[in-house]
């Protein structure tokens, strides 16, 4: 397979603008601005792509819902928040090739006829916040960024934005509050960023890895694209793999790729003496997975969803059998009643309330019953809420228990059986 | 005395100021420098930035409390947070944060008695594949053993 996104990572000083032009890096932007902007959100639509924040929304499909001549500028957002826990795969974009980000969001911008662009980066990020810094100035150097860019009459500012280490911040409206100063609340839809986003103007947020599959879709073509990955899922996608595995890491795999594939192959299999029990495939809010469905599954949005689970980021995490299941819920459950805004009650309330009854079962205080009032109250999560998080919680709370619910009965009256 | 702004602070302010359109946008990049100028977000400092934003100081005091990054008290000169969350968890982060308690005699949260180290667990540092990890001011340390910690420690010292 061609590689779309990581053919630079190995290359040295890959991050600087230099050896980003030695491999062809700004011809697609050039390309990009001698077509109508109505084309190149055809061309990004026929491609398939899908935003892979997450949420899997098609690309080319947000762009088109922008509304043209309403007289406010356009902005677009670079969903560069990357915090789901399992999911480091923007961070490698970021610190090795930021100059393909640059590059996605200067075609993302002309296509939406937008003249200011933000990054918004995970505050965390040090290095890639460094690195992007310096790949944007770089460009303004050169006259990629600002006034008439390459003589188009086009212009384009980016500015960086350092969030402050709110997980929530990633989900796009909430990104947008923060990005206008605000506690970061996601908002409710719609009206939808497109029509009514940053500054309440028509706005795009798209993901690091969404925007940097764009500069090889307009240099090589929609059909280059789709001819990598499924029918459905056409592309390519980096997965990040971590846990119990003999190489961890971020790894750029075509859409239909074998789970067991990249466990054994891309990341070399189970780290050695360790047994493979579940994986959660796409990054720690999307429904778990058996050792027996991960033989059988395929890293595409159709195959993940008909056993149950998502693509989601692509973060996978591998849990091995002296792990305890229980103990990986209430270290989920801890993390999202600690990222919860606080703005929707059923999330607030009930991803602390999860986490307290979890911690009860690790402690041996857990009974019977606290295992179906968990399944309750993540009943009563789903789809109440302003955003996602709480069923983000939900979903791990449903598909964990469904599957190894014997681990937590073995829980009832004494404490965590098989502390790793 | 009051806090203010020192004029280098006073330009990035001015410099943050221009990528926007309302000033109030500017307030995450104010709250960095202030950060950087002061060490840590003080009640005062919440009201210098309110001024100088034309913001009311609830809304900053709001806005400051939502994100763990900026500090509403004083940290040590270093700060250690040690990602807990789940992919961490997996590869023993537990038994790190339990050496570093040990080794610097405080609890999560804490300020050793001579203002070096802070420590403070946190939820995921995007270092999955590399944990357990930990950052110690804005440096990421991966792929962590006690015998590391123990090294980096030394080091700092």
């Amino acid at each position: 397979m061609e590689l779309v996104l990581t053919k630079n990572f190995s290359l040295p000083e890959s991050w600087t603008l230099a050896v980003y032009e030695k491999t062809g890096g700004y011809q697609a932007v050039r390309k990009a601005l001698q077509m109508k902007p109505a084309d190149v959100i055809n061309e990004v639509k026929s491609s398939g792509l899908r935003g892979r924040g997450g949420a899997g929304f098609p690309a080319g499909m947000k762009w088109g819902f922008v509304p043209q001549n309403t007289g406010k500028p356009t902005y677009l957002c670079v969903n560069a928040d990357e915090s789901e826990p399992g999911t480091f795969k923007d961070r490698p974009i970021l610190e090795k090739d930021p100059h393909r980000l640059i590059e996605g969001a200067m075609i993302a911008s002309y296509a939406i006829q937008c003249h200011t662009a933000y990054i918004y980066i995970r505050g965390e990020f040090d290095l890639s916040l460094k690195r992007i810094e310096a790949a944007v100035q770089e460009a303004y150097r050169k006259g990629y960024l600002g006034k008439n860019i390459f003589g188009s009459g086009y212009d384009l500012e980016i500015y960086i934005h350092r969030g402050a280490g709110a997980y929530i911040c990633g989900e796009e409206t909430a990104l947008i509050e923060s990005l206008e100063g605000k506690r970061g609340y996601p908002r409710i839809k719609p009206p939808f960023p497109a029509v009514q986003g940053l500054f309440g103007c028509p706005t795009v947020v798209n993901n690091v890895e969404t925007l940097s599959s764009v500069p090889f879709i307009i240099e090589k073509g929609a059909a280059a694209y789709k001819a990598i990955g499924t029918e459905k899922s056409p592309g390519a996608k980096l997965f990040s793999i971590c846990g119990p595995v003999k190489k961890p890491g971020v790894y750029e795999v075509p859409l239909g790729t074998p789970l067991r594939t990249l466990i054994r192959e891309y990341a070399g299999g189970m780290a050695d003496g360790k047994v493979l029990k579940a994986v959660i495939p796409g990054g720690s809010s999307v429904p778990i997975l058996t050792a027996q469905e991960v033989e059988e599954v395929n890293l595409d949005y159709e195959s993940l969803q008909s056993k149950g689970s998502m693509l989601g980021s692509g973060g996978v995490i591998v849990i091995d059998e002296g792990y305890c299941i229980v103990r990986a819920l209430m270290n989920l459950a801890r993390f999202y009643a600690h990222e919860s805004c606080g703005q929707c009650s059923p999330c607030r309330e009930g991803t602390g309330w999860s986490y307290k009854i979890l911690k009860r079962f690790e402690e041996g205080e857990g009974t019977e019953q606290d295992i179906d009032l968990l399944l309750d109250i993540g009943k009563k999560m789903t789809g109440m809420t302003v955003c996602v998080l709480a069923d983000a919680l939900a979903m791990p709370i449903a598909s964990h228990i469904g599957k190894f619910r014997e681990e937590f009965e073995n829980h009832i009256g004494k404490s965590c059986p098989a502390t790793s | 005395m009051k806090p203010n702004f020192t004029e280098k602070s006073e330009q990035k302010i001015q410099e943050a100021l221009s990528h926007y359109p309302t000033r109030q946008a500017a307030l995450l990049p104010v709250f960095w420098i202030a950060q950087e100028q002061f060490g840590w977000i003080s009640q005062e400092v919440m009201e210098l930035i309110a001024a100088r934003l034309d913001l009311s100081p609830a809304h900053v005091y709001g806005v400051a409390t939502f994100y763990t990054m900026l500090y509403k008290k004083p940290v040590g000169e270093y700060h250690l947070q040690v990602c807990r969350t789940l992919p961490c968890a997996l590869m023993g982060s537990d038994s790190i944060i339990g050496h570093l308690k040990k080794r610097l005699g405080i609890e999560d949260g804490e300020t050793t008695e001579d203002k070096k180290f802070t420590l403070t667990t946190v939820e995921c540092l995007a270092s999955c594949g590399t944990g357990p990890a930990m950052m110690v001011n804005e440096k990421y340390y991966e792929g962590l053993t006690a015998e590391k910690v123990d090294q980096i420690l030394e080091k700092l010292k």
